[in-house]
């Protein structure tokens, strides 16, 4: 590493702005704690946080569940998909320790993009299927079963 | 780049300062996590898919007839302790231990492998109760979207093989620290995507 740094450093002067971000990467992406990509491994406190944090956020939603100890569904719905949005967030920060300078941000980046993208699939089709459904015309079991 | 160069031949002093040595690591881990987006949109449809037609039985049974909750309870903390064992196996590489490393990533296979048994049990339950694939639109999403998950838990494992191999064979080499690392996105991903599984198709399904 450092023989490769030396002579970096030697030309600094050299170097116009153009390549400083790359710069400061290559300095990051190979510091002394060995990152890759620049996400970090985590630690072994990091990983059983999250692992504990993922115990109690899966065991309430399955409890909810299997206890029915809300009487309302759609309460219970609410509350189910809340623990798992805020479960995948810990398993992003634990497990995939992402972070908003792993790979200098472009991790980030395509993350949010994604989901961005995610969210529009997944909502726009149940809203637009949803709309179908309610303006079909009335059918009963029976009609159904003798369709084509 | 070649601005770099021309600017030191131009100085005098011929240094080779070579960037591209340290580039494909970081770049691969990056088109790696790019990919991981990719797939993120295949189970997104997937998803979509399964929200749209979930609720078109066909006169057939429903998920509370069908899903058994505490089965996959198990089955997600099999998952979740292949998450963290191979967390344990990360960081036994990061300190170079390669025996311990080779413990723990077969311990992670051996838990992938029961998850994937119990999936195998439960949709083989689900065929003989005659709530195969082909009985209605719901039963079609849910063995797509779960069976695709399956699939790349499955195809995970084939991958944590290989390189169980390699690195018992080569050590903790640059080039497997690399391959470790991306298979250590792939595992928590799919880690990730059966939190939404367990939670949209079968906690909710019961739900309703």
């Amino acid at each position: 590493m450092s023989a490769s740094d030396t002579p970096h450093t030697a030309h600094a002067e050299g170097h116009d702005e153009f390549d400083l971000p790359l710069d400061t990467r290559h300095v990051h992406g190979h510091g002394p704690d060995q990152t890759h990509g620049g996400a970090a491994h985590g630690s072994f406190k990091g990983y059983m946080i999250g692992f504990l944090l993922s115990v109690v956020l899966t065991a309430i939603p399955f409890w909810l569940v299997m206890a029915k100890v809300i009487p309302n569904a759609q309460t219970t719905t609410a509350i189910v998909l809340a623990f798992a949005v805020v479960q995948i967030l810990v398993h992003m920060v634990y497990f995939l320790h992402l972070n908003t300078s792993s790979e200098g941000g472009w991790n980030m980046l395509a993350l949010i993009f994604t989901m961005v993208l995610v969210v529009i699939t997944l909502s726009g089709s149940l809203w637009v299927m949803y709309h179908m459904n309610a303006n079909m015309m009335p059918m009963s079991a029976q009609d159904m079963r003798n369709m084509p | 780049m070649s601005d770099t160069h021309t600017n030191t031949a131009t100085a005098g002093t011929p240094e080779f300062y070579v960037m591209e040595e340290h580039h494909p690591e970081g770049s691969t881990m990056l088109g790696f996590w790019l990919y991981l987006m990719s797939d993120c949109l295949i189970f997104a449809v997937l998803f979509a898919t399964y929200g749209v037609v979930g609720r078109n039985y066909a006169a057939g049974p429903s998920p509370k007839d069908l899903f058994e909750l505490p089965l996959v309870a198990v089955n997600t903390s099999m998952l979740l302790l292949s998450s963290i064992t191979y967390g344990f196996a990360m960081l036994e590489m990061e300190k170079g231990r390669k025996g311990t490393v080779l413990v723990w990533l077969a311990i992670t296979g051996l838990f992938g492998a029961a998850f994937l048994g119990i999936e195998l049990y439960e949709f083989g339950n689900l065929i003989r109760e005659g709530a195969g694939p082909t009985r209605s639109a719901f039963l079609s999403s849910f063995f797509t979207l779960v069976g695709t998950h399956g699939l790349h838990v499955t195809f995970g494992i084939v991958w944590l093989i290989t390189l169980m191999v390699q690195v018992g064979k080569f050590g903790l080499t640059e080039a497997n620290v690399r391959r470790l690392s991306c298979l250590s996105l792939f595992w928590h991903f799919l880690d990730v995507v059966w939190i939404g599984v367990f939670t949209f198709v079968y906690l909710m399904g019961v739900l309703r």
